[in-house]
């Protein structure tokens, strides 16, 4: 090899080099902004933790102290039954679009669970406004629960249904041959073999609609005290922090922070819990 | 005891029944939308779409402002994160393949997702529009802080997660035969990016585009934070504007008369209109790449 081709080599390996570490570099040049957010919220927010943080409501603009306990309750309770109103309707829906996989028919409806899923927060919550909201006569948690369960249905659906494609052919064929009724299969032997994956995919989606404020402003609305009544607005933790952020108080922006803290810790457990069980399964 | 046939009947139509519930959810919120907004484009007509003129007291809706505004800025953000989300594709994807680097970034990543869009804004808030702040006295501009650039950074950063996996999912589309041909003709691995993978995956990265585009499009809490909620074209990179969903979040609550409502309820139907075009655009233009 002459001079000369070993120079042009060694420039394109140099090049090449220099491309890794520049994609490596704008890669964690773009979490930079997820570490300045975390810091930023652990700087603010943790200074406000404590026990009476979770156990006093919402404070009013002249008080300095309050805590977060009606927020917290109430997303829990809007989270929970949003959860019980969508995982029946999706493991159905699940089931659906993977037992008639490679149909057209079945295509269509699987692209409308990704549309569904497309669809912004703000729109489910105003429809839901219209839907719920309207006829009821109020702000409630049902309507928070109706607006956060459209969310999840496509998500936790998507999940059962590549769930449920994973079971292998022959377990279900075996079940066929027995003479098995499909609803027997389904509960005797899809279910629980693809309890753990679905399971996931419920942790998930609760980690995707737990931080959403959008549908729940002109749904659950808020609500400075607890509320357990589904007929009532209900506060809920993204909703404070939207409030509570915009607000010009000084104590209202401290319980804002406070509360990103504890709302992003529980949803980044969630996210790392059901990653952990989706391991634990595949192992 | 009801007969087998009976319960399969049963248990059947249960099934059939919830995964309809998906298409009547996405035909009921058309519907609704539209049943909503008649009230305002039978009193605007087109006027409703081509003036800017927002004005619930006098009751005059217009709402070129606010498309403007959100394709604007999702453009904007778009264009920023493509570097980053294409850089963390190739490197979760191709450079660092199955590497202990590629996990952590991956993982990363996708906790960018799991905060709360407003947390980001709470953020952007207190941290990051100061900074805008002496960057907008620096050039010589009204410091705001927040506005046009500020949430189009932002919402920049909001898409990488949701961009940078569909960019990882259409390179891992890119078949190994081909790979390994170039690399056996003596291709390094940039000459591989640039000449095998990125040509095969074009299409592809069109689709994600579009899905990204759909994603800034309908993104609220942080963009109604961080936006500036006037009601006027920005008159440069920096001033307040506004958005279809931020002008939602902002006034739907406050909105009593029907023609306010209904007004706003034309908004949702433009912003639900514009995500269903970019996602089915974007699936479309993605399958034809994978068959």
């Amino acid at each position: 090899m002459g001079d000369k081709e070993t120079n042009v080599l060694n420039k394109r390996l140099i090049f090449n080099q220099f491309f890794n570490y520049f994609c490596l570099a704008l890669s964690v040049f773009a979490l930079l902004p997820l570490f300045l957010i975390i810091f930023g919220v652990l700087q603010n927010g943790i200074g406000r933790i404590n026990l009476s943080f979770f156990l006093e409501n919402q404070p009013s603009p002249s008080n300095s102290g309050g805590g977060i306990l009606n927020a917290l309750l109430g997303t829990f309770y809007i989270v929970s039954l949003a959860t019980i109103i969508s995982t029946p309707l999706s493991i159905l829906a699940g089931f659906y679009l993977s037992e008639n996989r490679k149909k057209r028919f079945t295509e269509l409806l699987y692209s409308m669970f990704n549309i569904l899923q497309s669809i912004p927060a703000i729109v489910i919550g105003i429809v839901v406004y219209a839907w719920v909201v309207r006829p009821m006569g109020n702000f409630s948690l049902l309507s928070g629960s109706a607006a956060l369960a459209v969310m999840m249905f496509p998500y936790i659906s998507i999940a059962a249904t590549e769930m449920f494609s994973l079971v292998p052919n022959n377990l279900k064929e075996a079940g066929y041959a027995l003479g098995a009724p499909r609803y027997r299969l389904f509960f005797k032997l899809l279910l629980p073999t693809s309890l753990k994956g679905i399971l996931t995919g419920i942790l998930l989606s609760i980690s995707r609609v737990a931080g959403e404020s959008a549908p729940l402003l002109f749904t659950a609305f808020g609500n400075p005290y607890v509320n357990f009544n589904l007929n009532e607005p209900t506060s809920s933790l993204p909703v404070l922090i939207f409030q509570y952020a915009i607000s010009p108080y000084k104590n209202w922006q401290d319980v804002a922070w406070g509360a990103s803290l504890v709302l992003i810790i529980s949803i980044i457990f969630l996210n790392i819990m059901s990653r952990y069980l989706l391991k634990v399964k595949k192992n | 005891m009801y007969s087998v046939e009976r319960k399969e009947k049963v248990f059947k139509t249960f099934v059939l029944l919830s995964v309809l519930v998906a298409p009547a959810i996405i035909i009921g919120m058309v519907i609704t939308l539209l049943d909503g907004s008649i009230l305002v484009l039978s009193e605007e007509k087109l006027n409703f779409f081509t003036t800017t003129n927002w004005d619930p007291i006098n009751k005059r809706f217009g709402v070129l402002v606010f498309l403007v505004g959100t394709f604007l800025t999702s453009l904007t953000a778009l264009f920023l994160s493509l570097p980053f989300s294409l850089a963390i594709a190739l490197v979760t994807a191709e450079l660092y393949k199955k590497n202990k680097i590629a996990n952590f970034i991956s993982f990363m990543v996708e906790i960018i997702s799991a905060v709360p869009s407003v947390v980001v804004g709470l953020w952007g808030i207190f941290f990051m529009a100061p900074v805008m702040r002496e960057l907008q006295l620096f050039f010589g501009y009204t410091p705001y802080g927040t506005g046009f650039l500020t949430t189009s950074i932002i919402l920049a950063f909001m898409i990488i997660p949701f961009a940078s996996a569909l960019g990882r999912e259409v390179i891992l589309l890119v078949p190994e035969d081909i790979k390994e041909a170039a690399y056996s003709l003596g291709a390094t691995r940039f000459e591989v990016i640039k000449k095998v993978i990125l040509p095969y995956v074009s299409t592809g990265f069109l689709g994600g585009v579009f899905l990204s585009m759909g994603r800034a499009i309908g993104e609220t809490m942080a963009v109604t934070m961080l936006i500036g909620n006037v009601n006027y074209f920005p008159e440069n990179i920096f001033s307040p504007t506004n958005t279809m969903a931020s002008i939602i979040a902002n006034e739907f609550a406050e909105a009593t008369e029907e023609i306010y409502i209904s007004a706003l309820m034309g908004v949702g139907l433009v912003l639900l209109i514009s995500t269903l075009i970019t996602s089915v655009l974007g699936k479309w233009v993605i399958k034809r790449l994978t068959y």
